[in-house]
C-alpha cells in the first residue's frame, strides 16, 4: 500500500495523477451516456413516413361564394372558403391595431384571389376544429369561425378576435395550380 | 423507524426463522403493516383512505394487465378492440367497466385522502416528505389516467389528446416542436397511441414505487391523528394489526360495495357518450370536457380568456393550471401554524370548508361551456383558489388563536369518552 506521502510525491499544485484519471473517466462515461440518450429522445419525433410531406390537390370549382369546404392535409383539417364581397370588406374595415395578431386579408390570401381564404381548421388555442365551415354552424361574433371548446371567435379573414387563442388560423403553404385547383403542401 | 415499544417480529416456525435470517421480508411486512407498527389509538374513518387508495391501485393494475391481453394499440383497430373486449371477450365487459370506474374510485379516495391531509394538517413537520411524495403520486396518477383515457381511441380520447398535448404548444418558441415530439406527428395518430399505451402500462408501476417511498416516509414519524398531537408514549398507540387491519377492512368493504354498485348499475355515469364514437380528426365534439377528476383544473385553464402583461391568454391558462398543482409542493412552508388539526384551529377550519366549496364550484364550472356566467365564476374560483394558499393560509397561520389542546392523545380520547358517557346518561 502506498502511503499518502508517496501518492502525493512530486506534486506541487495539489492535483494528483489519479484526480485526472477520475475526471477523465467520469467525463468520458458522461459523454457516452448523453450520446445514448440522444437517439432515445429523438425516436419520439415524427417518423419519416409521417414527415413525408404529402401534398393535397383540391378542386374548388364547386364552392359557391359564401360557401366553405372542409378537407384535410397531413391529417389536419383544412378550411377552404369562398368569401363574398361583404366579408372581404368587413375584414378590410378592421384597423390592424384592433387585432391580437395583426395581418391584412391580402397577407392571408393570394394576389388576385382574395376571395379564396384557405386556412388550417385547427384552433390555435388547443387544437380543436372550429365551427363555421359547414352550412348552419355557429360562426361566432365576427362571422368567421367559432371554436366551441374554449370559445375563440375568428373573423371573416379567420383572424383571432376574441377568446383564448393567441394567433390567427394558420394559412398553410399552397399554390393555385389552375383557376379551379389548389395544391396544398 | 418506529417507537421503542413496537413489538418485535419473533418467528416460531423453523422455516420462518430460516427465511428471516436469509431475507427478512416477513419482518419488513410485520413492521410495516403488521403488529410491529404502533399507530395512534384515535384514528377516525378518514384514515382509511390511504389503504383504500392502495387497494384501488391494485385493482387498476390487475384489471389493466388483463385488458392489455385483449387490447390492440393501433389507431386502425384500437376502437374495435375495445368493442371486442366489451362484446366478445369472456367477462370482458366486466373487466373493462371495473377498470374504467376503478379510475374514478381511485381519484375519489385520493381526493378524500388529500382533503383529510389538508383538514388535519398531515402535511406539516415532521411529515413534509410524505406530503411531497403524495403530490408526486397525484401528478403521476393524472398522467396515467389521461393516457389511459386516450387508449379506446374514441372522439373524447382523440380530442382529449389533442387539447392536453396542446398545452405544451403554449410554451414560447419550443412549444410546437415539443408538442410534435410528444405526439410523434402533427396530430394525435398511431405513434401517439402506441407511446401512450407503453407509458400507461409503465406508470402504474412507477406509482407503486413512489407509494412504497410514501409509506416508508410515513413510518419514520408514524401516522398522524385527528388531534394532531404527536404520540408521547405507549398508551397513545395500538398495533396496526389487528386494530387497523380490522378498521381498514371494514372501510374496504364499504368502498367495494360502492365500487361494484357503480360498475354494475351505472358503469357509464361518469363517462362521456362521445367516446363511443370512433376518433375523427376532422370533427371536434360540440362540447368537450375532460373526465370529472380533472374538471377543477380544467376550469382554471379556461378562466384565462384575456392577454395580461406580456403573456398571452393561452400561456396564462396553462401556467395557472400547472401552478394550481405545483403550489401544493410549497404548502408545508406556506402554513406556519404549529397546530396541525383543524379541531383546534377555528379560523383555518372555516377557510378549509370555503376551499372545499371553491374546488367543487371550479369542478362545476369546468363542466360548462365557455360562456357567461361560467367564465366569470371560473375566474373568481381560480382567484380564490390561489388566494387560499398564497394569502389566506400564511396570514391565518400567523394571526389565529388556537383553541386549548389536550396534553396527549390518551387525554383527548378519555375526555371525549367522559363527555360521551355523561351526555348518554343525561339523555337516559
Amino acid at each position: 500500500m502506498a502511503s499518502e506521502s508517496e501518492l502525493n510525491a512530486g506534486i506541487e499544485d495539489g492535483v494528483r495523477r489519479r484526480d485526472f484519471i477520475n475526471i477523465a473517466a467520469v467525463s468520458f462515461a458522461g459523454v457516452g451516456a448523453a450520446t445514448v440518450v440522444l437517439p432515445l429522445v429523438n425516436q419520439m419525433n415524427p417518423s419519416a413516413d409521417v414527415l413525408a410531406l404529402s401534398s393535397t390537390e383540391i378542386d374548388i370549382s364547386a364552392i359557391q361564394p359564401g360557401q366553405a369546404i372542409k378537407t384535410s392535409w397531413r391529417k389536419q383539417p383544412v378550411f377552404v372558403r369562398n368569401l363574398v364581397a361583404k366579408e372581404i370588406a368587413e375584414a378590410k374595415a378592421v384597423p390592424l391595431g384592433d387585432l391580437r395578431d395583426p395581418q391584412t386579408i391580402d397577407e392571408r390570401t393570394k394576389p388576385g384571389k382574395e376571395n379564396w381564404l384557405i386556412t388550417l381548421g385547427v384552433c390555435t388555442h388547443l387544437g380543436c376544429v372550429p365551427l363555421g365551415a359547414a352550412e348552419g354552424e355557429n360562426r361566432g361574433d365576427f362571422g368567421g369561425y367559432f371554436c366551441p371548446c374554449h370559445g375563440s371567435h375568428y373573423d371573416t379573414a379567420a383572424r383571432i378576435r376574441k377568446g383564448p387563442a393567441p394567433t390567427n388560423l394558420v394559412v398553410p403553404p399552397y399554390e393555385f395550380t389552375s383557376d379551379t385547383v389548389v395544391t396544398i403542401g | 423507524m418506529s417507537f421503542p415499544w413496537a413489538k418485535q417480529y419473533q418467528p416460531q416456525h423453523p422455516l420462518m426463522q430460516w427465511i428471516d435470517e436469509k431475507l427478512p421480508m416477513p419482518r419488513l411486512v410485520y413492521n410495516a403493516i403488521g403488529a410491529g407498527y404502533p399507530v395512534p389509538r384515535n384514528l377516525n374513518y378518514f384514515w382509511n383512505f390511504g389503504v383504500l387508495a392502495g387497494a384501488a391501485l391494485a385493482i387498476q393494475i390487475i384489471t389493466g394487465i388483463v385488458l392489455a391481453m385483449h387490447y390492440a394499440a393501433n389507431a386502425g383497430v384500437a376502437f374495435n378492440s375495445v368493442e371486442h373486449i366489451m362484446r366478445d371477450v369472456n367477462a370482458g365487459w366486466f373487466i373493462r367497466y371495473a377498470h374504467m370506474n376503478g379510475a374514478s374510485m381511485f381519484f375519489i379516495v385520493v381526493y378524500l385522502h388529500i382533503f383529510r391531509g389538508l383538514y388535519y394538517g398531515s402535511y406539516k413537520a415532521p411529515r413534509e416528505m410524505v406530503w411531497l411524495l403524495g403530490v408526486v403520486i397525484f401528478l403521476l396518477m393524472m398522467a396515467t389516467a389521461f393516457m389511459g383515457y386516450v387508449l379506446p381511441w374514441g372522439q373524447m380520447s382523440f380530442w382529449g389528446a389533442q387539447v392536453i398535448t396542446g398545452f405544451f404548444s403554449a410554451i414560447p418558441v419550443v412549444g410546437e416542436p415539443v408538442r410534435e415530439w410528444l405526439l410523434g406527428g402533427f396530430v394525435p395518430d398511431n405513434a401517439t397511441l402506441n407511446r401512450f399505451f407503453s407509458l400507461h402500462y409503465l406508470l402504474p408501476f412507477v406509482i407503486l414505487g413512489v407509494v412504497i417511498l410514501h409509506i416508508w416516509a410515513l413510518h419514520i414519524p408514524g401516522s398522524s391523528n385527528p388531534t394532531g398531537i404527536e404520540v408521547k408514549d405507549e398508551q397513545d398507540t395500538v398495533p396496526f394489526h389487528p386494530y387497523y387491519t380490522a378498521k381498514d377492512g371494514f372501510g374496504l368493504g364499504i368502498f367495494l360495495l360502492i365500487f361494484v354498485a357503480l360498475t354494475f348499475f351505472s358503469p357509464n355515469m361518469l363517462g362521456h357518450a362521445d367516446n363511443y364514437i370512433p376518433a375523427n380528426s376532422l370533427s371536434t365534439p360540440a362540447h368537450i370536457v375532460p373526465e370529472w377528476y380533472f374538471l377543477p383544473f380544467y376550469a382554471i385553464l379556461k378562466a384565462f380568456t384575456f392577454n395580461f402583461l406580456w403573456i398571452d391568454a393561452k400561456l396564462w391558462g396553462v401556467i395557472a393550471m400547472f401552478a394550481s398543482i405545483a403550489l401544493l409542493f410549497f404548502l408545508p412552508w406556506l402554513d406556519s401554524s404549529p397546530i396541525k388539526s383543524s379541531t383546534y384551529r377555528p379560523m383555518y377550519r372555516i377557510f378549509f370548508w370555503i376551499l372545499v366549496f371553491d374546488v367543487l364550484l371550479l369542478g362545476w364550472c369546468g363542466m360548462q361551456p365557455a360562456e357567461q356566467p361560467w367564465v366569470i365564476l371560473s375566474q373568481l374560483g381560480a382567484i380564490y383558489y390561489f388566494a387560499h394558499f398564497l394569502v389566506i393560509i400564511p396570514i391565518v397561520s400567523r394571526i389565529e388563536r388556537p383553541l386549548p389542546m389536550p396534553n396527549s392523545i390518551t387525554e383527548a380520547v378519555l375526555a371525549k369518552h367522559a363527555t360521551d358517557t355523561s351526555s348518554a346518561s343525561a339523555t337516559a
